[in-house]
Formats: structure tokens, sequence, C-alpha cells
């Protein structure tokens, strides 16, 4: 047992920090006012490699592993949680093809995804399949050498910006679940478009949309792994995923943990700094302690994605508890700041409604809860 | 082309905390870093090798933990890294830094270009740089906010309080880099976990220079430090108060005015 | 090649006086010239030494002369026409052969961008220490060594720097922090020409050219108000209020570090530990939170002014007066008031 992070580990912690507070966090409370996306943000995180993190470097890719993502993304995420989501949710796409994805899928995408700067993202939701994932109604039939798209996502996070995204859709509708195959569709192809863009409590500029395939046709190349496929393929990227929102959730807490001290030893009233407040001193001890926690939490599920062992129970359980904490410490946080807390010049009120959706997506608290359970009990 | 860049780890200045009681300074979970202007003058030689082709070698005074800044440089995209520590050099001033650095760069030899930063956050003395070419016997442009190689020649212009200068020298010569030279690269994922696969930072000591033991170390040192204290400062502040910034604006400028200061 | 070395056992006895390099540009000297003659003066008299200011040019005799009325013993005027443009080189190398001839115990230059790029150069051919950016300097009772004071650490712990046996002493001394020379109709010292052996090939650079600046010259250091914004301001456009503010106080425009980092602001207009030190009459600080960097360039204002969102902002420990409150409407109803009282006066 070593818990420590390895040198170059600590480097790039190192390096994300001074990425975030250079190039990530002089924008985020504009980019929560406006909603625009990150785009230039984006670009900048793949010149330095963060985009590439986990692919491999004969494909263009950055090399090293799932802890190295996680550290970037809860540095990204300290300063702005949905620059972080933008990075952890396009990070997706590619570790899909890594796994599933043919030689020619590799090739052609991989280096792009990885540091060309091109968004990728990944399409499952439906309005009637949330946490359902089985409900899933959009069809790709094959038509010849196409297949053709018909149905609509929703809620997908930089799906108006993407690339490339990979969509869930049945290729066999009579089969159900055992019917769901993942298909790659590239952004301008004919009868694929953006619906609404929702207005949103949080990451306001992780831009989320709505897909809407009519007649989409794409050449059956762009099936990933076998029909029928597709329910396997999305578990196995949504447990990866999970840790990714872990990382996000954790990097909020932390800072909103650090905002909290601070504030505490800056702040007098009374005349004496808030630290001479027991009551107060007590909320840190709690939200330090969970913060810790989760750090190991979200560590752990790295480590053990990335060496091979099973990780599905731990990915959840970081992705449940981190995002629980996110809620409780940003909470406390700003409660710690009274008023100043509650207002749009702190950055507290934003970290509140950022660090909400990490208890919604990818898998609710609840879903985690189910996946916890079973793992648990057998 | 061949660039040497001397850099310096110091502790990162904003986190600085002193022990008002002793005077020191409390460096415990303080981060250490490369010395800000030395990112530019890596910059400023890795923007030369990215046009013209070439090897950078990453040059650092220090103790071993120095290290640190080092394979940062090489995660930029630094070719070579050489640390030279050695319990003779503690307590060096800038006259014997300088000489130290001087026989170093002798050593490592064939050079075309010396970049420094144009001083370090801790000492701010800007003296390293200079020293260092005179002891090289090589011209120096301080202040570079501009640099172009052209042939044997590299145009500099410098920053000074009347304007630019527009420079012109042949290689070999020391630039010292300023803010406005750059805006240095982030090291990549895929440079850093390089740069940690493998332990290639040299390491030399005494015995691997050709020095004059007078001229270094604290012994050498022509200057040393005589005491060191805290600043004080206190004065007495008179917050304004008002209904509101309409009012405390007013009362403010009634009291300027009376000072006859607007 | 030979280099020059220290400790070589010299006997410091046989050292005297104090200089000052004095910094020329195109026949005008800089200001900071005349704080050092007038510090030079107080360490000469406490010495019992006498002060002589050295003038490198080419066409600078006139300039040189003018000095000897800032109750200066003696000008030293390095002559030769290599000399007309400033280059390193040549600049070390001839004041480095006079202090070589005429050893003198204290030699102090400006912390400009030209002195502090000759003086190591110069400590480098002559032998000796020398301390940089000094802040205050003082002459030891007991045995007459220069204290040379100075910031270091970003400004959090002065150090006292002494250089005890290598002579000369010396120092580069930033602008803005001694008191100017006083100026007197009479003279009394002498200016004494001398010649360099310099020789062209001993400069390895070329000034191609001088790029005047177009921009309106920033002059934080002779202002008397500074108005300065930090990231208080919280975007670029902040800087609009504070010139206009500027512009009624008769101001110039200052700014935290924070600001010219991120890019709101040129470097210029930076005032601290690594920008410009200032001691205006007035100094309005807005949205400034007073580092201790910042707080190391502007302390020596007579008055200043804070006004700052955050009540514990550290700006109002060091602040004459200060306003809590936001810099988006204090600003504005400052103007108001000044234009308000300005027309009471008619």
């Amino acid at each position: 047992m070593n818990f420590k992070l390895s040198d170059a580990h600590a480097m790039l912690q190192k390096v994300a920090r001074e990425f975030a507070e250079k190039e990530v966090a002089p924008l985020a409370a504009e980019l929560d006012l406006t909603g625009e996306f990150p785009r230039e943000t984006f670009e900048k995180m793949a010149k330095c490699g963060f985009t590439g993190i986990g692919t491999p470097i004969e494909y263009g890719g950055s090399g090293a592993d799932d802890l190295a993502k996680a550290v970037v993304v809860t540095e990204i995420a300290r300063k702005c949680a949905a620059t972080a989501a933008t990075l952890s949710i396009h990070s997706i796409f590619p570790s899909v093809i890594m796994k599933f994805g043919t030689e020619e899928q590799k090739a052609k995408y991989l280096p792009l995804c990885a540091d060309g700067g091109k968004l990728s993202a990944f399409a499952l939701t439906e309005p009637n399949a949330g946490s359902d994932a089985g409900a899933v109604k959009t069809m790709a039939i094959l038509e010849g050498d196409e297949y053709v798209l018909n149905g609509t996502k929703c809620f997908i996070s930089g799906g108006g910006q993407a690339e490339y995204l990979i969509i869930f859709a049945l290729t066999d509708p009579a089969k159900g679940l055992k019917g769901l195959s993942a298909i790659i569709v590239e952004r301008g192809t004919p009868g694929f478009s953006i619906g609404k863009i929702e207005e949103k409590m949080g990451i306001r500029a992780s831009e989320t949309v709505e897909l809407i395939f009519d007649n989409c046709r794409v050449p059956k190349e762009n099936l990933v792994g076998k029909e029928g496929k597709g329910f396997n393929i999305a578990m196995t990227a949504l447990d990866g995923a999970r840790i990714g929102v872990a990382a996000q959730a954790l990097g909020i807490a932390e800072e909103a943990l650090d905002e909290a001290v601070k504030y505490m030893k800056e702040r007098v009233q009374f005349g004496k700094p808030l630290t001479a407040l027991q009551g107060l001193n007590w909320y840190i001890a709690e939200m330090a302690t969970k913060v810790e926690a989760a750090k190991w939490m979200v560590y752990n599920a790295a480590f053990l994605k990335q060496s091979g062992q099973p990780f599905t129970k731990e990915a959840a359980m970081a992705k449940l508890y981190a995002s629980e904490t996110a809620m409780f410490v940003t909470n406390l946080s700003l409660q710690i700041h009274g008023g100043y807390g509650y207002m749009k010049d702190y950055p507290l009120e934003r970290m509140l409604r950022d660090a909400k959706i990490t208890e919604i997506y990818e898998g609710t608290s609840e879903i985690h809860k189910v996946v916890i359970a079973r793992a648990v009990l057998g | 082309m061949k660039i040497i860049v001397c850099v310096k780890q110091v502790p990162d200045t904003n986190e600085v905390r002193i022990n008002q009681e002793t005077g020191t300074l409390i460096r415990d979970g303080v981060p250490s870093i490369i010395n800000p202007d030395d990112k530019n003058a890596i910059e400023g030689a890795l923007a030369l090798k990215d046009i013209h082709g070439g090897h950078v070698t990453v040059l650092s005074m220090g103790p071993p933990q120095a290290k640190e800044a080092l394979k940062e440089a090489l995660a930029m995209g630094a070719d070579e890294a050489v640390l030279l520590s050695d319990r003779a050099f503690a307590g060096s001033d800038t006259w014997a830094t300088s000489t130290i650095l001087a026989a170093a760069i002798e050593a490592i030899g064939g050079y075309d270009i010396i970049f420094c930063g144009r001083q370090a956050i801790d000492g701010d003395t800007a003296q390293v740089g200079p020293e260092t070419a005179e002891f090289l016997n090589i011209p120096q442009v301080t202040y570079a906010k501009h640099i172009k190689a052209v042939g044997d020649r590299v145009q500099i212009t410098r920053y000074t309080e009347y304007g630019d200068y527009v420079i012109e020298a042949k290689m070999p010569l020391l630039l010292t880099a300023i803010k406005e030279l750059n805006e240095p690269r982030f090291p990549s994922v895929r440079g850093i976990f390089k740069a940690y696969s493998t332990d290639d930072v040299k390491v030399w000591t005494l015995d691997d220079l050709k020095i004059d033991m007078t001229q270094i170390g604290l012994k050498g040192s022509p200057t040393n430090v005589f005491r060191s204290f805290v600043p004080v400062k206190e004065k007495n502040s008179l917050i304004i108060e008002g209904q509101n910034g309409k009012e405390k604006a007013a009362a403010l400028i009634n009291k300027l005015t009376d000072l006859k200061l607007v | 090649m030979n280099r020059a070395k220290v400790n070589q056992g010299n006997n410091l006895a046989d050292y005297h006086d104090v200089w000052v390099i004095a910094e020329q540009n195109e026949g005008k000297i800089h200001p900071v010239t005349i704080e050092l003659v007038g510090e030079g003066r107080k360490l000469a008299d406490s010495l019992a030494k006498k002060l002589a200011v050295v003038v490198p040019g080419a066409d600078a005799e006139d300039e040189a002369r003018k000095l000897l009325h800032y109750n200066v013993d003696k000008v030293y005027y390095i002559k030769h026409p290599l000399l007309k443009d400033f280059s390193t080189e040549g600049y070390a190398l001839s004041i480095s052969e006079l202090i070589l001839e005429k050893q003198p115990e204290v030699v102090l230059l400006g912390a400009t961008s030209i002195g502090r790029d000759i003086a190591p150069r110069i400590a480098g051919k002559v032998g000796t220490g020398l301390t940089a950016d000094c802040t205050k300097l003082e002459v030891d009772g007991e045995d007459h060594k220069l204290l040379q004071t100075r910031p270091a650490f970003g400004g959090n712990l002065m150090a006292t720097i002494v250089c005890p046996k290598n002579r000369p002493q010396m120092s580069t001394v930033r602008p803005g922090v001694m008191e100017k020379a006083a100026y007197h109709q009479e003279i009394h010292g002498k200016l004494e020409i001398f010649i360099p052996s310099l020789k062209e090939e001993e400069i390895r650079t070329v000034l191609i050219e001088k790029v005047k600046s177009d921009k309106k010259k920033v002059n934080l250091i002779d202002a008397k108000v500074i108005v300065s914004g930090g990231r208080g301001l919280k975007a670029p456009e902040g800087f609009a209020l504070v010139r206009a503010l500027a512009e009624k106080v008769n101001g110039e425009v200052g700014s935290s570090r924070a600001c010219v980092d991120a890019g709101w602001i040129e470097h210029l207009h930076q005032v601290g530990q690594t920008g410009t030190t200032v001691r205006p009459d007035l100094y309005i600080a807005c949205g400034i939170s007073g580092a201790i960097q910042h707080l190391a360039g502007m302390s020596e204002a007579k008055y200043i002014v804070a006004i700052n969102k955050d009540p514990n902002a550290p700006i109002f420990k060091v602040c004459d007066y200060g306003i809590v409150g936001d810099i988006n409407e204090v600003i504005p109803a400052m103007i108001e008031a000044i234009d308000k009282n300005g027309s009471f006066e008619i």
C-alpha cells in the first residue's frame, strides 16, 4: 500500500492546477452566465494532451491512465465544473472506440479525438429512457450498406458541438435490449440535426441538447462492436464515465472546502475571525473528512480500472459518495459565506448549482445504490 | 542550434509566509515552482528549436529537490537536463552562483545561446545572467521581449524605460527573458510521463567542474546577509461609513478636497 | 580567459569616494541619478569621503556639467564616440576601467533596466560583490561597512547585505525610493574628462533601432496622483472607470499584478514588487486586495485611499481612508462629487 500519487501524477496535478487557474478560472463566471460552450479552452486542453489521456500514444493519444484522467478532471472542476464535464464526457467516445472499435475506426477517430481538438459525445438518454436505458426507441435499420437512423436523443452533453457521436439505437427492435447497438454518427450527416438546447441549472456551459435523427444514413462500417452488443458497450462506458463524474464532484468539493477555509480565516465577526467559532469549525471538520474519503474512493476506482480489476462497484460507490459530498460541502461552504455566498460575486452559488448534476447524470444516486446493492448482495 | 537554459527552482512567493517572531521564512507547505521568468526562457528556447531545430539543455543549481523543476522543463520539451548539486555550492551569492553556472556551461560546451530569466522571484537580483555572461566572456542582451534568429545572428527587441531597443548580435550570446517575451507552454501529459519514465536528469557535483574553490560557496561569496527582518507597516485607517456608495464617495471627496489632494 | 576574482586580499583602505553612475539617454539624465546623488551625498558625508558622479557618453558634457549643481564634488565624464548609444559592453568596459583606475569605495547605479544590465558586468570585471535593487543604504557606525537593505521573497522579508572583503561596495538602487538631491546655483566640484581605451570590436552587439513608443508615456514614478485598479474590477472594462477617475484627478493609471497577468492592462502600469515603486501624494486603490507584493510598491504614498467590496481586504490595514463598497457605484459617485465640489468654487 502506498497512498501517494506517483511523481508523474503529482506533476500532472500541478500542471492541471496551473492550467485551471490560468485558462479556466477567469472564464468560469462568464461561461455560467452566458452558457457559451468553452470551445477555445477545449482546444487548449487538447494541446496539453488532457483530451488524449487514456488513448495510447500510437493512436496519437497521451497514454497515461485512469488516475491521470481523474486527477486532471478534478483540477479543472475546481475552477469550472462545466469545462470539466466537457472534458470528462468527451473522453467516453475514444475509450469506447479503443475497447470495442475496429482497427479502421481506431485509426480514423482516435488521433482526431486525442489531441486533434475534435470533440466527441455519447448519446444514450431519450425522453422515455433515462435511468431505464432499456426503453430506448431510436432505431438504426440496416438498408444495404447503410444504417438508417430515426428517433430522438435528449440531454446530450456537447452533442451540438461534437464532431463525432456514438449513438445507441435498436438495430433489431424485436429483440429489445438485445437489439441495441452502438453506431458512430458524424456531425453534418444529412438527416441528423440538433433540436432543443436546454437551459440548465448548473454546468451551464456544457451545452446540453436534443439530437434528432430523421432518416439519417450512416455507412455500416460505423457500427461499433457487434450488433446487439449496445447495452453491454453502454454499461461498460458508463462504468468508466462514473469515475469521471466522481472526479468532477471531488473537484467541486475540494474547491468549496478551500473557499470556506480561506473565508473563515479572513472574515471577522464579533471581533474575531470565523475560525474562532467552534460551530463553524465542526462544519469544516465534516467537510474535510468527506472530501478526504471521496478523494481516495475516486483514486481507488481509477486504480482498479487501470489495473484491469473489476471496478463497477467501487466506481459506483465513488460516484455516489463524491457527488453527495459535493452537494454537502458546497451547501455548507455557501452557508459559512453567509449573504456573500448567495451572491454571484462569490463562486459558491455557482458551485452549488454545478454540484447538483453530479447526483443525477451518468446515472442518478438511486441507480447507483441499485448497482452497489446488487454488487454487495450478489 | 544548441541552447542552454538556466533555471531556478523557487518557492512560490505568493504563498510564502513569514514567522513574525523569528523573521524567517515558513517554507513548509509552500509549493516550489520554476521561476516564472525562467519559464519564459525555456519557452523562448523551445520556440527557437521549433523553428530552427536543435537541442535544448536545461541547467539548474540547487538541492536534489530541484530535479523536479528540471523534470518539468523536460516535460515542456527540453532534451537534456543537468542539476548542479553539491554542499560546496551552498550559500553562494550571485557572484559564486554565476561562477558555478559558467563552469558548467563551459563543461557542456558548444552552445549558441544561453537563456536565463531576467530575475528570480525569491531574490529578485537579475544579476546571475549578466555575471554568467561576463565570466563566459560572451555578449548579452537582457530584458528580451522578442527574439529572431537569422543565420549566425540573433535579433532581439529589448525593453528599456525609454522605449524598445532592437539589438543584433552574433552567437554565442546570453539572453535574459521577461514575461512579455512569450506565453510559456504547459508541459504535455505525454511529456510529463516521459520525463518520469526514465531518470534522465544528470547530477553534477564539484568533481565534474573545473572551478576555483575560492570563488564559490558561502566562503567565496563577496556578499553576505548581515541580517534579515520582517517589514512593519502600521497606519490609522479610517473606514468611511455611509448609507450607500454615493454618500461614502461624497464624504471621501470632501476629505481629500480639504487635504488639497484633488 | 583571465577573469577577475574576488577575495584577493586587497587593502580596503586603498579605496575612496562614493560614486554614482549616472544614467542618460540622448543627453537627458534619468531622475534616478538625482536620487542617487541625494543618497550618495549622505553616505559620503557619513564616511567623510567625496561624492563623484560618472557620466558615460559621446556628446553629454553639458549634461554632465549640470550635475555639479547638485552638491557634487566631482563629475567624471567618460567620453568616447562609441558611448553615443547605450551598449552593455561599451558602458561596462569603460566604467570598469575608470573604477579600476580610481578605486572608489562605494559605487551606486539605478536599478533600471540599463543599470541592472551593466552593474553585474562591472562587478564581474572589477571583481567585487553587488547588491541588487536596494531600498535603503546606511553606513555601519563601527567599521564603515555599507549596509545595503533590499526586499526579498516578494517583499515578505527585508535583507541587509554587506560586502565586507571586496571593494568597491556596489549596489543598484530602486528608482523612486531615495529623495532627490536639491539643485544649487553655486558649484564647488570639478568636471574631469576620462577617455577610455574602448575599441570597436569590444562591443559585440549592434543597436539596430530605437523604437519610440507611440503610446502615451506612463509616468508612475513622478505622478502626484495614481488611481490603480485590481482584480476587484472583475473585467478589463473596469479600467474605463479607473481611467475616468484618474483623468478627473489629473493622475496616472496604475494596476495590480493580477490585472497585468490577466492581460487587462500593460505591464508599464504595474505597481509593486515586480512593477514600479511609486510615492505619490495620493494613491487610490480600486478593487485591490493589497497583497504584500503590491504594498511593497506603494506604501510610501503620502495618502492611500482604498475602495474594495471585501471589508477584510488587507489594503484596509494600510490605507488612510477606506470605503467598503462596489467600484461600479463608488467611482462614478466620486467623479460626480468632484464635479460638484468644483462647481461650488465657481
